[in-house]
C-alpha cells in the first residue's frame, strides 16, 4: 500500500490531464453537439441528412479506432497532431455524435402543442426555442448529458495508449518503476469510481428533480 | 494530397483482419452469454432477496460501470495474476473481464426488465396455482426477456466494440490486426480505409439481423 501512497503526486498529475481531456472535449462537443442537434431536428433534409450519417457512422466504430486514427492515420495525410490533440479530436468527434443524439431526443420529447402555441401567438422560429422549447428541451437534456460526461471521463482513459500521460498512463509508469500492479490500480480505480460516480449521482438526482414536469 | 494508396499489403495480410473479426465477434459472443448468467443471477437477487443482497450487487454493478474498461483490462490481466498466484492467457483474461463488465450493465437491463413484467401476469400465474419457481421459469424470465430483447441486441453491438480494447493485451483482435500491418508496413491510411467498413458493416448487420428476430419474436406474443 505505501507504493500507492508514494506514487500519489505523480497519479494526480496524470489525473490533471485527465480532467483536462475530459473538459476541453465535453465544452467543445456541448457547443457543436448542440447546434448540429438543433439542426438534425429542424433543418431540411440536405442539411439533415449529413449530420444522420456523420451520427451513425462514429457510433458505428469503436472509439479506439478513432483515437488511433487521429494519431497515426492522419499525419499520413499530412495532418500532423501531436498525441495530446489527437487523442481530444477524436474524443471529441465521438461525444459530438452522443450530443447530437441526446440534443434530438431531448427537443423531440417536447409535446407538438407546446411549438403550436408559440405559432398561434405569433412567435418567431428563434423565440419559441428560446422560450419555449429549450428551457423545457433542458429538464430532458441535462441527466443523459450528464452520463456522458461520466463517459467521456472513462473513455478518456484510452488517450493513454497514444502516449498522453493521464491518469492511466501515469498509473502504468508507476508500475514499470515499482513492478506492484495491484495496489496502483485499485488506487487508481478508486480516483475513476469517485469521479463517476459522483457524476452518475448527481445526474440521477437531476432527473428525480425535473421529474415532475415530465408527467403527462 | 500526395499520398498514394497501395492496398497490397492490406491484401496480403487480410487473413489477420479476417481472422480479427471473427475472434472480435467470437469475444463478444462468449462475453455476453456470461454476462447474461451473471445479470440475470443478480438481478434476481436484487429483486427477490433483501438489503443485504441489493447492496452487494449495487457495489459489483456500481463498482464495474463507474471505472474505465480499460483499467479493468489491465486489472484482469496484470494485476490478478501477481495478486493471486492465478496464470491465463490474454484471451481468457480479456473474457472474464468482459463478461464482468456486460454483467454489471445486464443487471440494471434484466433489473427494470422484471419491473415491467405486468402484475397480471404473475397473479395469473398464482391464480392457477403455479409455484414460485415455475412462475420464474414460464412466466417472469420468459416475459422480461421479450422486454428487454431491443437493450440486449445494444448490448452486444456495444461489446463487439468494446473488443478493440484486447488489442491493448495483444488479444490478435481487428484493431490488433490493423494496428500489426500498421506498424509491419506502414500502409497506414490503407487499413483504416479497410477495418472502418469492416467495423460498420459488421456492426449494422448484427443490428439489422436481431431487430429482424426481435420483430419476429414480439409479434408471435
Amino acid at each position: 500500500m505505501e507504493v500507492a501512497f508514494n506514487a500519489l503526486p505523480f497519479l494526480m498529475e496524470g489525473l490533471w490531464v485527465t480532467v483536462k481531456v475530459t473538459a476541453i472535449v465535453v465544452a467543445i462537443s456541448l457547443v457543436v453537439g448542440v447546434v448540429m442537434g438543433v439542426v438534425l431536428t429542424y433543418g431540411s433534409a440536405w442539411v439533415r441528412w449529413p449530420i444522420r450519417l456523420y451520427t451513425d457512422f462514429i457510433r458505428g466504430i469503436p472509439v479506439l479506432v478513432l483515437i488511433f486514427f487521429a494519431y497515426y492515420g492522419l499525419p499520413a495525410i499530412g495532418l500532423n497532431l501531436d498525441n495530446f490533440t489527437a487523442a481530444v479530436t477524436a474524443l471529441t468527434a465521438f461525444k459530438i455524435a452522443h450530443v447530437i443524439e441526446t440534443t434530438r431526443g431531448a427537443i423531440q420529447s417536447i409535446h407538438q402543442g407546446q411549438t403550436e402555441a408559440g405559432k398561434a401567438i405569433g412567435l418567431p422560429f428563434w423565440d419559441r426555442m428560446i422560450y419555449i422549447i429549450f428551457p423545457q428541451a433542458v429538464r430532458r437534456f441535462l441527466p443523459p448529458w450528464i452520463n456522458t460526461v461520466a463517459d467521456a471521463a472513462k473513455g478518456s482513459a484510452l488517450v493513454s495508449l497514444i502516449g498522453v500521460v493521464d491518469l492511466m498512463l501515469a498509473m502504468q509508469k508507476v508500475i514499470g518503476r515499482t513492478f506492484e500492479p495491484m495496489p496502483i490500480y485499485l488506487l487508481g480505480a478508486v480516483i475513476y469510481f469517485l469521479i463517476n460516480y459522483s457524476l452518475s449521482l448527481s445526474s440521477r438526482r437531476l432527473e428525480k428533480q425535473f421529474s415532475y414536469s415530465l408527467e403527462k | 494530397m500526395d499520398y498514394h494508396f497501395n492496398f497490397r499489403y492490406i491484401w496480403k495480410h487480410f487473413d489477420r483482419l479476417l481472422d480479427g473479426l471473427v475472434l472480435s465477434l467470437e469475444l463478444a459472443f462468449i462475453s455476453i452469454l456470461i454476462g447474461i448468467v451473471i445479470g440475470l443471477a443478480l438481478a434476481l437477487v436484487h429483486t427477490d432477496f433483501g438489503w443485504k443482497a441489493r447492496s452487494f450487487v449495487a457495489v459489483y454493478v456500481e463498482g464495474i460501470r463507474n471505472v474505465p474498461l480499460l483499467l479493468l483490462v489491465y486489472l484482469v490481466f496484470y494485476g490478478l495474476p501477481q495478486a493471486g498466484g492465478m496464470e491465463y492467457s490474454a484471451q481468457t483474461s480479456f473474457i472474464i473481464t468482459l463478461s464482468l463488465y456486460s454483467g454489471a450493465y445486464l443487471v440494471e437491463v434484466f433489473r427494470s426488465g422484471f419491473d415491467a413484467v405486468p402484475t397480471g401476469l404473475i397473479d395469473a400465474g398464482k391464480a392457477i396455482g403455479l409455484t414460485p419457481w415455475q412462475r420464474l421459469i414460464y412466466i417472469r424470465i420468459p416475459t422480461m426477456f421479450r422486454i428487454v430483447l431491443p437493450s440486449l441486441s445494444n448490448a452486444f453491438i456495444s461489446l463487439f466494440k468494446d473488443t478493440s480494447i484486447a488489442s491493448v493485451i495483444a488479444v490478435p483482435e481487428l484493431t490488433y490486426g490493423a494496428q500489426w500491418i500498421n506498424f509491419n508496413t506502414f500502409r497506414i491510411i490503407e487499413v483504416y480505409v479497410v477495418i472502418t467498413p469492416m467495423y460498420l458493416v459488421t456492426g449494422y448487420a448484427i443490428l439489422i439481423g436481431l431487430r429482424q428476430i426481435e420483430n419476429r419474436y414480439l409479434k408471435r406474443s
